[in-house]
């Protein structure tokens, strides 16, 4: 027998109203905007951004303070948000060789066209806390200027230090791309499903993963060929027209790694390449991907078989997004009294059939 | 896009897909500054509709397209009384930049076009070009230059 029991919407009802008030926070501190959160926020934006795969960034950091600053609750939402929406297409693909750089370094060679453009980084940062920022009101030294001579087009490192052929090529095609928000995700994937789950999967598991070739599971000795981060021209066939305008920009960060690879039956000694490309500027993020997409290319390239996580499709792809781990991790908190019952009936049973005598008693 | 042949057709679909790029980058405030209302008279073909565009990548930046993830777009068809087609798709949900981008590009298509590319299109151009060159700026102060220091080895 089942039976169906309700209850609870005015507990409901209140929770909710004491979440908003919680939210909002102390009153006599000032209101946090939604422009505060895009502009000071940029990186969390980012985030729920790339792992939302949305770019939108009024609608991010609206989720940012919607969720009270739980990012996998503000990408959660903006999942959610993105299946209101209509699909008018897809946009041609992004030619990140254009990107007007902030940023673009490259680990493996110092000379390359365009120069070493560190940008807004962290890095060489001393990682001491800033008590400065906690005073109000101070604005902060202006940035520098100088000619930006070399950087209106900066090629791809890649490209031009393939001459000697020693690095595997990008390969080409234009065939129309799969698209795990309109087909499930299906296995075997493919490389460029396989990309698109990275783009949108979470950080900090991709950062694990990545960690972990790094320390010897899945073997991928990676040096970054180039990072770079700047905006990009996105373009769309216009049906009614019959030719292609720009709709927008994106910022992008992408990551080029180059693995030493000792060549196999089908491939000779050269080096390979691990890709990375994520919304916004999120560079930790766009290094891992490209350190587990080299990681899971160990089959394509004819490597030996290795039960590392990172080199598991099946691991990768099924657990790298935080919205369907956290849907069914958090949905066991919610009320499972009948299954429960059902549980504590067949313990009660098995424990009564294992031991009769002191049940009996 | 393919190379196309140069004839005066061309011309004019370089020329329009330049300011329809134009009005699509241009921040929304922007454009509603420059063009504040009331609006010149027009009839809506398709009203300003919100949706969303899949954004594709390149495997490796140069090899086969990917699926990276969503952007907004609005998109917008609209006509003059008797007059041109204005079209629209711009990136983000603000669907006065959209009738707004629309509109102008059907005034870009009148006799009005020499008055609109003035008022309009070149102050638009100036912001883009500064806001462009005021991060390439920035990005250049930090590029880096290496010097190479003489060690104690070789006499």
């Amino acid at each position: 027998m089942y039976v169906a029991v309700k209850g609870g919407e005015r507990a409901i009802d209140n929770a909710h109203a004491w979440l908003a008030e919680e939210r909002r926070g102390d009153t006599a501190v000032a209101e946090l905007s939604v422009a505060q959160i895009r502009e000071q926020l940029k990186l969390s934006v980012d985030r729920v951004m790339a792992e939302g795969s949305l770019f939108d960034p009024d609608l991010a950091a609206l989720a940012i303070k919607q969720a009270r600053g739980d990012l996998i609750e503000a990408i959660f939402l903006i999942r959610a948000y993105r299946t209101t929406l209509p699909r008018f297409g897809a946009t041609l693909p992004v030619e990140t060789a254009t990107m007007a750089v902030i940023r673009r370094v490259s680990a493996t060679f110092r000379d390359v066209p365009g120069g070493q453009v560190l940008g807004p980084t962290f890095d060489y940062t001393h990682r001491l806390l800033d008590f400065a920022l906690a005073a109000e009101g101070l604005n902060p030294p202006e940035a520098a200027g100088a000619s930006p001579e070399g950087l209106d087009s900066v090629p791809h490192v890649m490209g031009f230090l393939n001459r000697e052929g020693l690095i595997e090529e990008a390969g080409a095609g234009d065939e129309v791309p799969p698209d795990l928000t309109r087909e499930a995700l299906e296995l075997p994937a493919n490389r460029a499903l396989r990309l698109q789950a990275l783009a949108r999967g979470d950080e900090g598991f991709l950062l694990s993963l990545a960690y972990s070739t790094q320390r010897g599971y899945g073997n991928t000795h990676a040096f970054v060929g180039e990072l770079r981060i700047g905006q990009v021209v996105v373009e769309a066939e216009i049906p009614e027209l019959g030719f292609s305008v720009e709709i927008g920009e994106v910022e992008l960060s992408e990551c080029e790694t180059v693995n030493q690879f000792g060549g196999s039956k089908t491939e000779p000694p050269q080096f390979t390449r691990g890709y990375g490309l994520v919304f916004g500027q999120s560079e930790r993020k766009a290094l891992s991907m490209s350190l587990v997409d080299r990681a899971l290319r160990w089959k394509e390239l004819g490597e030996s078989h290795n039960p590392a996580p990172a080199r598991d499709e099946e691991f990768v792809l099924s657990h790298c997004d935080n919205i369907q781990a956290t849907g069914f991790l958090e949905h066991i908190k919610l009320p499972h009294y009948v299954d429960f019952q059902s549980e504590l009936e067949l313990i009660r049973r098995l424990r009564a059939a294992a031991t009769p005598e002191q049940e009996e008693e | 896009m393919d190379p196309v042949p140069a004839s005066p057709d061309n011309d004019l679909t370089a020329a329009r897909r330049s300011w329809m790029g134009l009005l699509a980058r241009a921040r929304p405030e922007a454009l509603a500054a420059l063009m504040p209302a009331p609006l010149p008279l027009h009839r809506d073909l398709r009203a300003p509709e919100i949706g969303t565009m899949m954004v594709r990548g390149r495997i490796g930046g140069a090899g086969a397209p990917f699926s990276l993830g969503e952007i907004t777009v609005t998109r917008a068809t609209l006509h003059l009384e008797d007059g041109p087609t204005g079209h629209a798709l711009v990136q983000g949900r603000d669907r006065a930049h959209a009738r707004r981008a629309a509109l102008v590009d059907a005034l870009m298509q009148t006799d009005a076009a020499v008055q609109i590319r003035e008022s309009i299109l070149a102050p638009l151009t100036r912001a883009e070009t500064a806001r462009r060159q005021g991060r390439a700026a920035k990005a250049a102060a930090t590029r880096v230059e290496f010097f190479t220091l003489v060690r104690g080895e070789d006499k």
